[in-house]
């Protein structure tokens, strides 16, 4: 029980961050129709931006804005500067760009900082808390988990309950009729990829320290497990992907646990096909059309 | 000697071309404020371009399209500023928001000072005040479209383009319909629409503007252009024909109207 425990409370926390990174992948495809095949290496580049600055300044929180900040600012600039120059409606052009794009993030982090493993310094303690005899969270898990659902809320907020996210849900599903209708369509999407990345950029800057430490492929597997996520959430749906989040990052905490985890991503793969044959969009998919 | 204002809508020698296919050609027609003026024509006669060409959606090869005088602006934004608001032909609600949020979207976007008060007005004006917090995908049909008139209204415009409002409507709902839309033009708003529902275009139309191959054969007042013998041949005497086919939705083309 002890152990069970321990694991479950593990993964919650990994399960807040891949919840937090399916929900940027979320973002981006109902903005722009587009899986981001490019999230983790622009994410990789945010943390590199955040270590660089840590490393100036000594600050772990001057790094983290620079992060988000340079997340953002990669959102935008590939949207602007590449996926807007796509043909409409055909989702292999993006495909193809954003792995392109993967290609030359990573080729040129490794040519800035060298392919190493660096290591980053999470800015708590990563020593559990013991409690009746069993350690659980870390005071670094609860920064975790509390800056993720922070955000998440905060995406929430803002796409629910704000002018400006009633605008990007707009552009969102029916970008022509929010044109017709005086919704500045190409500015909603480019804020969309923006708040994509800049949240795939926290999601990887929580992670990256508890792990090996920052290398250019250091996001890559947040990313194949996030995208099982957002798969198994339904691509469309931000309450899938927090749902699917935390019951993935549950299973590899169990499966991690209690079998090994070299088994994890197996794990994780037999899940999204499972639910890829009983419901093929996904497990809170949208049942309706986008227009009516 | 005082001049009289310019029309609200006014199109010149409007020529549109979709490659080698010639949609328009030559249209000219006037909406002065407070009149409602319908057109009206064969699928395909180019109905839906003109309402694309007045807002910007297709590029007139020549011809003008002036807003109270002013050339039309290209961009949706732009138009709304100038009081244009148009209904779809598809209705085009977002399906998964609310009816309140449905109207909320142009006044949001149009920066409104108070948008949700004016929402929540025009949902009143409409009868749709109870429906607000529906998503507007799960309601009836007559009701959807009177969602896609609210907004369109929101915006106070002063033309309003109706793509089919009629369309797929009972009778009640049409008689109920022809109320708003009298109302909306008694209160000074050009009110320009797309209709195949003949008595309902009858019915609420000032003028009628017949269009047929991309050309306007017939311009007039309802009687006026029922008597028309071109008119006749080209149209109604079709709609006589298959009258049940005027009440029900016309098939879609291209543009993804009935031009």
């Amino acid at each position: 029980m002890d152990r069970f425990v321990f694991l479950f409370a593990a993964g919650l926390a990994r399960g807040a961050v891949l919840a937090l990174f399916a929900l940027s992948l979320v973002i981006v495809w109902r903005t722009a129709r587009v899986v981001n095949f490019a999230q983790a290496a622009m994410a990789a580049a945010a943390v590199y931006a955040a270590f660089a600055v840590t490393a100036a300044t000594g600050s772990y929180w001057a790094g983290l804005l620079t992060g988000l900040a340079a997340g953002a600012l990669l959102g935008a600039a590939a949207e602007r500067g590449l996926m807007r120059r796509l043909p409409a409606h055909a989702p292999l052009p993006g495909i193809i760009v954003a792995i392109g794009l993967v290609m030359v993030l990573q080729a040129g982090l490794a040519i800035a900082f060298g392919p190493e493993h660096r290591p980053m310094r999470p800015p708590f303690s990563e020593r559990p808390f013991i409690i009746g005899g069993v350690p659980v969270l870390s005071p670094n898990d609860l920064f975790t988990l509390a800056a993720a659902a922070a955000v998440m809320a905060a995406l929430a907020l803002l796409f629910n309950r704000t002018s400006l996210g009633l605008q990007l849900r707009a552009a969102a599903f029916a970008p022509e009729t929010a044109r017709l209708l005086g919704v500045r369509v190409p500015r909603m999407v480019t804020l969309g990829w923006a708040l994509s990345v800049a949240a795939a950029s926290l999601a990887a800057l929580l992670l990256v320290p508890t792990e090996l430490g920052l290398n250019p492929h250091a996001v890559d597997l947040l990313f194949v497990n996030a995208f099982a996520v957002a798969v198994i959430g339904g691509l469309d749906s931000p309450a899938g992907a927090l749902l699917a989040g935390i019951g993935v990052g549950l299973l590899v905490s169990l499966v991690t646990g209690y079998v090994s985890a070299s088994a994890a991503p197996l794990a994780v793969l037999a899940l999204m096909t499972l639910v890829l044959l009983v419901r093929p969009g996904g497990l809170l998919a949208p049942k309706e059309a986008r227009t009516a | 000697m005082n001049t009289p204002p310019p029309p609200r809508l006014s199109v010149s020698g409007l020529e549109v071309a979709f490659g080698g296919l010639t949609a328009l050609n030559g249209v000219s027609f006037d909406v002065a404020d407070g009149e409602t003026v319908a057109l009206i024509g064969p699928n395909g006669a180019g109905k839906t371009t003109v309402f694309n060409a007045v807002c910007g959606l297709v590029k007139p090869r020549s011809g003008t399209v002036r807003i109270a005088g002013r050339p039309a602006p290209a961009r949706a934004t732009g138009l709304l500023k100038a009081g244009v608001a148009r209904t779809l032909q598809g209705l085009g609600l977002f399906a998964h928001m609310t009816v309140l949020e449905n109207v909320l979207v142009p006044l949001t976007a149009l920066r409104h000072p108070d948008p949700a008060a004016k929402a929540r007005s025009t949902l009143d004006a409409l009868d749709l005040a109870d429906l607000a917090g529906r998503p507007a995908g799960t309601l009836p049909y007559p009701e959807r479209k009177r969602v896609a008139l609210a907004r369109a209204l929101a915006t106070d415009p002063r033309l309003l383009l109706l793509d089919e409002p009629a369309g797929g409507l009972g009778a009640a709902d049409i008689d109920a319909l022809a109320e708003t839309v009298r109302r909306i033009a008694d209160a000074g708003c050009a009110v320009l629409l797309v209709e195949h529902h003949v008595d309902f275009v009858m019915d609420v139309a000032d003028r009628i503007v017949v269009l047929d191959f991309g050309e306007v054969i017939a311009a007039g007042t309802p009687d006026a252009v029922r008597r028309d013998p071109a008119v006749e041949a080209a149209y109604l005497g079709l709609e006589a024909v298959g009258a049940e086919a005027a009440t029900a939705p016309a098939p879609q083309d291209a543009e993804g109207g009935t031009a």
